[in-house]
């Protein structure tokens, strides 16, 4: 475990994986919350809400500038570390629609960076359900590779969706020990659907016990990765407790 | 006397009441009279609020009888009176019909409160009363109004009352700011201040005057009513075993019963709801006469408490139990005893409370105070001698809060534009802000503007724009919107309502049922820690928990006897460090116990035996070995925040130098902390030195350190945020699920700090911690204070002083551990069980 405070250690990527089956493929989970798919050397990233500082500024509320700029560095981080020959943006890229043309230029061009030499797919959501402006990648509403189909949202029913693997919920999960609590951006799955955590610098997370989940997973029987520091902690959904 | 100052009619209505108006009645009328601002200081029962009123009444008058018959009354508002609660205002307006009525007054007095309907705010407006009782939010919402000027600028004064409690916030800082604007829109206007005896009377006649000149501190007059008669105190005298570390009093529930049922009212008063529930219980399992005991704290639900307030007040009741919730203001009637049960913290909050009984300044109020174990027999004793003393420790007044400024300025700014200059002058014209700097002002009002940020980008966002004239304006009238939905410094802790609904237990499978009724509210973060099944008392009973349903805690009721959860928080007030020194007073001199009961006496001389006594100036830090750990336990009695702050730091020090340290707890007298490295051998063999455990320094980056992930400042942060604007207040009714689209706190917290550490809503967050959370002034003091005067005592076994700490082991959380580790402690043994592997 780490010794490093929290704040200084935030950008250090060690690219080893938690793998999990989901719909027959081995991928694995990464503590930064993406999923590295080393068969098809994919990185999957969900909600990275690019410009949600803005986005709340234009309303009068004025968040901290500093959101794409971090959600960017940690970015740069993972990529740096599986140098992947294929990005997929799991949807809600950016906050809003005009996200991506308020993007600063510095960012603009850091982003671009990234995307040399790789292919890039963005997948709508319902944030940013328009290809982003004066950026490279290719957009789409969803698309499959071999046995899994990403897509932003998940699609309603239990066992209907085989390989599924999507974002929109942000889900964390909540344990309880000693008498406190203690609660985490998580991967949900039942080993047929997977749930990635949201990505971005300021985005909350929906723990996995709220009603929303129901109509995804049966009951109690799903399970849920925390993210840690240099690891990933499973628990079952039994063990979890609601907000 | 100079009753000359008093019109004929209010002499007449004094005489006809068999009263004749008080020296400090007539003072007071006096100073008015001359322009001067007044603090008027006196105890319950000496007129204080019809002081306060009288002034405003005689020139209402007066003005109304030199008025032409038929000529149009006065327009605008005469006084303002601003009381901390609103329901106070509502009693004294109820009051003062009387008076007015019987002496034929032609006075229009109304009330303006969060439960004012909306068409009554509007024609207050148009039509002003002469005299508006409210409270500091409605005040700065009025001057947000750019109607305000119109309403107020014919203000001459204004009365506010329990001034000494008002100072003590962020309420009194809001209202502070408040009075500059209003002195500026009615320069004429004079404040006359109602406050029970304080330490520093100067602190609060500088609050209440206009300070034009930022070097030297201008002060209103001072009338003060010396205290009546000597208030009759005793120590409870119980035959029962005293225990080493409860909190509960539970040991002396028969002696509280007994002296129930000699006094006509008693009021019992303790520190935290949890004590007031569990006092009222064992009241109850006990009360063979049924009296009628009633139970009031601030978790209760509102009707709840009106009723027993109202029965209170009606004289129907024997004895109530209550919390600081009943610490203020209204009258109740003939109480003829007051027990205050546990520690007394500090000497002029058991003074105010003791103020409740007995209305009758002449008659001695009657107060028992009842210890709940043996610290604070001591603590007792120190502030019965203060007691005696007439000695105060109200603390010194406050620095105004930078989060609460920013809300003021956004309030100026949708009242009017501002000009930068004039407004830095402004704010400067009350004690609270007289010391602000320009530079700190400048950031406030960027932050207004823009969010306050180095980098630049939300300049077309802008909240406040500059004009061409040099004024700062709101953008758009929807800032004004925003600004009256977040007006006020009361954060509420997120709160779940409790329904009682049909149990589940015993294997009934019937589903939780909706519709029971609503026992009150309780904090979210106390049934996050709640498993269905477990059982908690509150409102009085025994309750299990059955689950959450969207915002509501689901209960039972449970037969059980004792509840599962401790439910002990420590008080919010920490141990005042008056009393503390007159606590470290008492055990350094053992020719002073003879006063204490028999068993703390053999106690402490116990410990003279064993160990040693603390002295009054330096600390005692014994070392000893106990089931197979090494504990040091030192004794600052700086109060529990302190210690908690200190153990935090030494924890963190004696890991590094490698003395393995497993975690601490703390009370408000001492400090245990325990660890696998032998630390009495590295003490006495000079491997480790305590002066330099102990060095001023840890202030310094081992603070910045555990700062950095604390969860403490966290909590702190989004106060400040809420107050400062920065994240809207969260409104009853909304949904939960809401939580991935609202913004986190915690998550603005963690991106401020990483890239601009010297924001303002992180130093207003600082300031704010270093005073309440952490208490780090007075941890400051006591490092200076005890340098070069730590006495080592290594032990072979516990002293008999460290045993209440170490009871506190498992009822206190325990600090230390590393929230990671509670992860992986958590998730190792159930890695097997976990799918998907």
């Amino acid at each position: 475990m780490s010794l490093l405070p929290s704040h200084m250690r935030d950008f250090m990527v060690v690219p080893v994986c938690h793998d999990i089956q989901v719909n027959g493929q081995t991928i694995g989970l990464h503590d930064s919350g993406v999923l590295w798919w080393p068969e098809e050397s994919t990185l999957v990233v969900a909600d990275l809400h690019f410009e949600k500082g803005s986005s709340y500024a234009r309303r009068g509320v004025m968040l901290p500038p500093y959101d794409t700029a971090e959600t960017l560095e940690k970015l740069a981080a993972v990529i740096d570390a599986f140098d992947p020959a294929r990005v997929i943006a799991l949807g809600d890229s950016f906050h809003d629609i005009g996200g991506s043309d308020r993007l600063p230029p510095a960012y603009r061009a850091m982003l671009t960076t990234l995307q040399l030499n790789r292919e890039w797919i963005w997948v709508t959501g319902n944030h940013d359900p328009v290809a982003p402006v004066r950026l490279c990648g290719e957009t789409v509403d969803e698309i499959s590779i071999g046995a899994l189909t990403f897509r932003h949202e998940p699609s309603e029913g239990i066992n209907v969706a085989d390989g599924e693997v999507c974002g929109h919920l942000h889900p964390a999960g909540r344990v309880r020990r000693f008498g406190r609590s203690l609660r985490r951006p998580c991967f949900v799955t039942d080993g047929s659907r997977l749930v990635l955590p949201a990505f971005g610098a300021l985005t909350g997370g929906l723990n996995v016990m709220d009603k929303a989940y129901e109509t995804l997973f049966e009951r109690r029987r799903f399970s849920a990765f925390l993210l840690g520091e240099n690891r990933l902690y499973p628990f079952t959904a039994s063990r979890l407790i609601a907000d | 006397m100079q009753t000359g100052l008093l019109p004929p009619r209010f002499q007449t209505w004094f005489q006809s009441r068999g009263w004749s108006p008080r020296l400090h009645q007539l003072d007071l009328i006096g100073k008015l009279a001359e322009g001067k601002s007044t603090l008027l200081i006196a105890p319950t029962g000496a007129g204080k609020t019809l002081a306060g009123f009288l002034p405003s009444l005689v020139e209402l008058d007066t003005e109304a009888q030199r008025r032409k018959p038929g000529s149009a009354g006065r327009k605008g508002v005469h006084t303002l009176y601003i009381s901390p609660l609103k329901a106070l205002a509502v009693d004294i307006a109820r009051n003062l019909e009387a008076p007015v009525a019987e002496m034929g007054l032609k006075i229009r007095i109304e009330t303006r409160t969060g439960d004012t309907p909306t068409h009554k705010r509007q024609r207050q407006k148009i039509n002003p009363p002469d005299m508006l009782l409210t409270t500091p939010e409605q005040i700065a919402l009025l001057l947000s109004d750019p109607a305000s000027e119109q309403v107020l600028s014919s203000v001459r004064t204004v009365i506010l009352d329990e001034l000494h409690a008002l100072v003590t916030s962020k309420r009194g800082d809001l209202l502070a700011l408040g009075l500059a604007r209003l002195r500026r829109i009615a320069p004429n206007l004079r404040t006359i201040g109602l406050s029970a005896t304080v330490a520093q009377p100067e602190d609060l006649q500088a609050y209440l005057a206009g300070q034009p000149d930022p070097e030297h501190r201008a002060l209103a007059d001072l009338v003060e009513v010396k205290g009546g008669a000597k208030p009759d105190i005793s120590i409870l005298d119980s035959g029962e075993r005293l225990p080493w570390a409860s909190h509960t009093a539970r040991y002396a529930v028969e002696d509280m019963y007994q002296l129930i049922k000699a006094h006509r009212v008693t009021l019992l008063f303790v520190n935290t709801r949890s004590q007031a529930e569990s006092i009222f219980q064992e009241l109850w399992r006990i009360n063979d006469d049924t009296l009628p005991i009633a139970l009031h704290h601030g978790s209760l639900d509102a009707g709840q408490r009106r009723k027993v307030e109202g029965a209170m007040a009606a004289g129907a009741l024997r004895a109530v139990v209550a919390t600081s919730s009943l610490d203020m203001g209204i009258d109740w009637g003939d109480i003829d005893l007051v027990v205050n049960i546990g520690a007394p913290k500090g000497a002029s909050r058991l003074a105010q409370r003791i103020g409740r009984a007995n209305h009758r300044m002449d008659e001695p109020s009657k107060a028992i105070l009842v210890p709940a174990n043996r610290f604070e027999v001591l603590e007792c004793q120190a502030a019965l001698a203060a007691s005696e003393d007439g000695d105060q420790d109200t603390p010194p007044l406050r620095k105004g809060a930078l989060d609460v400024l920013a809300q003021h300025i956004l309030g100026l700014a949708c009242a009017a534009p501002l000009d930068a200059e004039e407004t830095y002058d402004e704010i400067r014209s009350c004690e609270t802000y007289r010391h602000l700097s320009r530079e700190a002002f400048g950031k406030a009002l960027d932050f207004v503007a823009t969010g306050g940020y180095a980098l630049k980008t939300y300049d077309r966002y802008a909240r406040l724009k500059l004009d061409q004239n040099g004024y700062w304006r709101i953008a758009n009238p929807k800032i004004a919107q925003q600004y009256r939905l977040n007006v006020g410094t009361i954060v509420e802790a997120p709160m779940l309502k409790v329904r009682l609904v049909k149990s589940r237990a015993e294997g009934r499978r019937t589903p939780v049922g909706r519709g029971g009724r609503i026992l009150g509210q309780i904090e979210e973060w106390f049934i996050d820690q709640l498993a269905p099944g477990d059982t908690f008392i509150f409102g009085g009973e025994i309750l299990r928990f059955e689950g959450l349903n969207e915002n509501e805690a689901q209960v039972s009721r449970s037969k059980a006897q004792t509840p599962m959860i401790p439910s002990y928080q420590g008080g919010k007030f920490p141990l005042s460090t008056y009393l503390a020194d007159r606590v470290r007073g008492i055990l350094s001199t053992p020719q002073s116990w003879q006063r204490l009961p028999s068993q703390v006496r053999e106690w402490l001389e116990l410990q003279q035996d064993k160990s040693r006594l603390p002295d009054r100036n330096g600390l005692l830090v014994e070392t000893f070995p106990r089931a197979g750990r090494h504990y040091m336990v030192c004794y600052p009695f700086e109060g529990r925040l302190a210690h908690q702050t200190l153990g935090m730091l030494l924890t963190k020090r004696l890991e590094r130098w490698g003395a393995r340290p497993m975690g601490f707890v703390a009370n408000d007298y001492a400090l245990a902390i325990w660890g696998l490295g032998d630390l009495q051998t590295m003490f006495t063999t000079g491997h480790l030195s305590l002066d330099t455990l102990f060095e001023e320094d840890i202030l310094g980056d081992d603070l910045d350190a555990w700062l950095a992930d604390s969860s403490l400042l966290k909590r702190t942060f989004r106060n400040c945020a809420v107050i400062a604007g920065l994240i809207e207040r969260r409104h009853p009714g909304q949904e939960k699920s809401g939580r991935q689209i609202t913004v986190s706190s915690d998550l603005i917290y963690d991106v401020l700090r990483r890239h601009e550490p010297g924001h303002i809503l992180l130093e207003a967050t600082w300031n704010d911690a270093a005073e309440g959370l952490l208490d780090i002034s007075r941890l400051g003091e006591l490092l200076a204070r005890i340098r070069g005067r730590i006495a080592h005592t290594p032990l072979q076994r516990v002293s008999p002083l460290a045993v209440p700490v170490l009871l506190e082991i498992g009822r206190e959380p325990i600090y230390g551990e590393a929230m990671e580790s509670i992860l992986s402690e958590a998730a190792d043994d159930l890695v097997t069980e976990a799918m998907g592997k």
